[in-house]
């Protein structure tokens, strides 16, 4: 049976549409539906329930070498409170997961999750492990609430001590404390937006979601579903495992350079990306025709095959339909189209990310 | 007129000869924000339960049947630009009109309809 974030009566309450995802009983909208839900994120503010990501510590004297052995950023040289990004190869080169990882200390490190994958790696990661280093899986304890868009700042204000409040893009503070309860506050988000992630226990999590919707009124908060979650990511191009990333994927075929330092000593992976010449790449394409190339759909350049279509939707800021696609190299600049349900619809290659704030 | 629904959750508004077809209100909420429609050929003959035409929702693709059977005669372009008028009158956005042959016994009145999403 699908788990349930402590936030789940809330949902209900204010009117959320229940599906089913990554094992937990989420809101895909609310009322206001997934387009205005959208657009409020992009002008005002959101509020996400996203406590189905894992959360898993990891730490000790060695904490920082053994983990840098099974990523492929370079989590060396950062600050306390500073967060980084990072894919979590295979042997093969491919993802386990994409992480963010956030440095408590030189000895302690939180390490973020995706919600699909947060048991499968948990298991990778503690295996992975040498036997001195500690590893806990606090998934369960902690909930995750993402406050999102160009006025998140100004609400969060209202509840949080600026003291509190990080300053810079990927960076956190902990210990922070918002009406007495204890929150960890990150300025990240799957957004493309500015906004911050706050982590808090589940006894606090209705509280801290029910203030923050309140002390948003006047900023016309809104709460906001995995709909507008998964339209928001995909405008701004961020990708998601499962789609853009996969244990079959070779993380040096997915644009993701800035997080794969092949530089750095050993890591797992690395022996198998230093053999594989990148045959695909991940592109960014508008839909030139009506509808809408959504993912699994085969791209082709006249009756070649091309590649696949990994996610597309509706975009509701740009108004028109987006794809990413991993198509093999040779098709870059080669005219392309999507096969959905037997029409052929017109590609158009575009930068990514298509959306970028101001 | 009378409206007749399917179990499927179009409509038919049936008017003598002809039937304007749209979905229902509790279709358009179950789809939520619509943002293409492929309207149905005008022409194109129809068989009640085909698929008529389809819709996109953000998250998804969805067959549309047709209530009745017939001749589709016309259909309503300005759903083209902004299939949202579903959203915000089903019942008044019809998506095209058929020259009715058949009305399969099986369709429901608005009475009817109602229990029937009610479960």
């Amino acid at each position: 049976m699908a788990k349930r974030t402590a936030l789940y009566d809330n949902h209900v309450a204010h009117g959320g549409k229940i599906v089913e995802f990554a094992g937990y009983e989420l809101p895909v909208q609310y009322e206001a539906g997934v387009i205005t839900e959208h657009m409020t994120v992009r002008k005002k503010v959101g509020l996400f329930d996203v406590s189905h990501m894992g959360e898993v510590v990891v730490s000790g004297k060695n904490a920082e070498e053994a983990l840098n052995r099974i990523v492929t950023n370079d989590i060396r040289g950062m600050y306390d409170g500073q967060v980084r990004y990072s894919l979590l190869p295979n042997e093969r080169g491919g993802a386990v997961d994409d992480i963010l990882i956030y440095r408590v200390n030189g000895e302690c490190f939180l390490i973020v999750v995706n919600a699909s994958n947060a048991d499968k790696d948990a298991a990778w990661i503690s295996s992975h492990l040498p036997k001195d280093v500690k590893f806990e899986n606090i998934s369960d304890k902690v909930s995750q609430l993402a406050l999102q868009g160009p006025l998140a700042e100004t609400v969060l204000k209202k509840v949080l001590a600026e003291e509190f409040i990080p300053k810079k893009y990927y960076s956190f503070t902990k210990e922070a404390k918002v009406n007495g309860m204890k929150c960890l506050v990150s300025r990240t988000g799957y957004t493309g937006e500015s906004g911050f992630e706050l982590y808090c226990g589940n006894a606090d999590a209705p509280k801290l979601f029910e203030l923050l919707l309140k002390e948003g009124k006047e900023e016309s908060i809104l709460p906001c579903g995995l709909g507008a979650r998964d339209t928001l990511r995909l405008e701004a191009a961020m990708p998601l495992y499962g789609h853009e990333l996969g244990e079959d994927i070779p993380v040096n075929e997915v644009g993701l350079g800035f997080a794969i330092k092949m530089g750095k000593e050993d890591f797992i992976g690395k022996k198998a990306l230093e053999a594989h010449t990148p045959e695909y790449v991940r592109v960014g394409a508008k839909v030139v025709d009506r509808g809408i190339a959504r993912e699994h759909t085969d791209v082709y350049c006249g009756s070649e095959l091309a590649g696949v279509v990994t996610s597309g939707t509706h975009a509701p800021l740009l108004g028109y339909p987006i794809a990413m696609l991993r198509i093999k190299k040779e098709f870059i600049d080669k005219p392309l189209e999507a096969d959905v349900r037997g029409r052929r619809l017109k590609l158009q290659i575009v930068d990514l990310p298509f959306y970028k704030k101001s | 007129m009378k409206i007749l629904f399917r179990e499927s959750h179009e409509w038919a508004a049936i008017e003598g000869k002809t039937a304007k077809i749209g979905i229902s209100d509790h279709a358009q909420k179950e789809l939520g924000d619509l943002v293409f429609i492929n309207l149905p050929e005008v022409g194109a003959e129809v068989k009640a339960g085909d698929v008529l035409c389809d819709v996109e929702s953000v998250k998804a693709v969805s067959d549309l049947y047709a209530p009745v059977s017939g001749k589709v005669i016309k259909v309503n372009e300005e759903l083209e630009s902004s299939p949202e008028l579903i959203n915000q009158d089903a019942m008044g956005a019809w998506i095209c009109e058929i020259e009715v042959t058949d009305v399969p016994a099986d369709l429901m009145d608005e009475a009817a309809y109602k229990d029937f999403i009610k479960g």
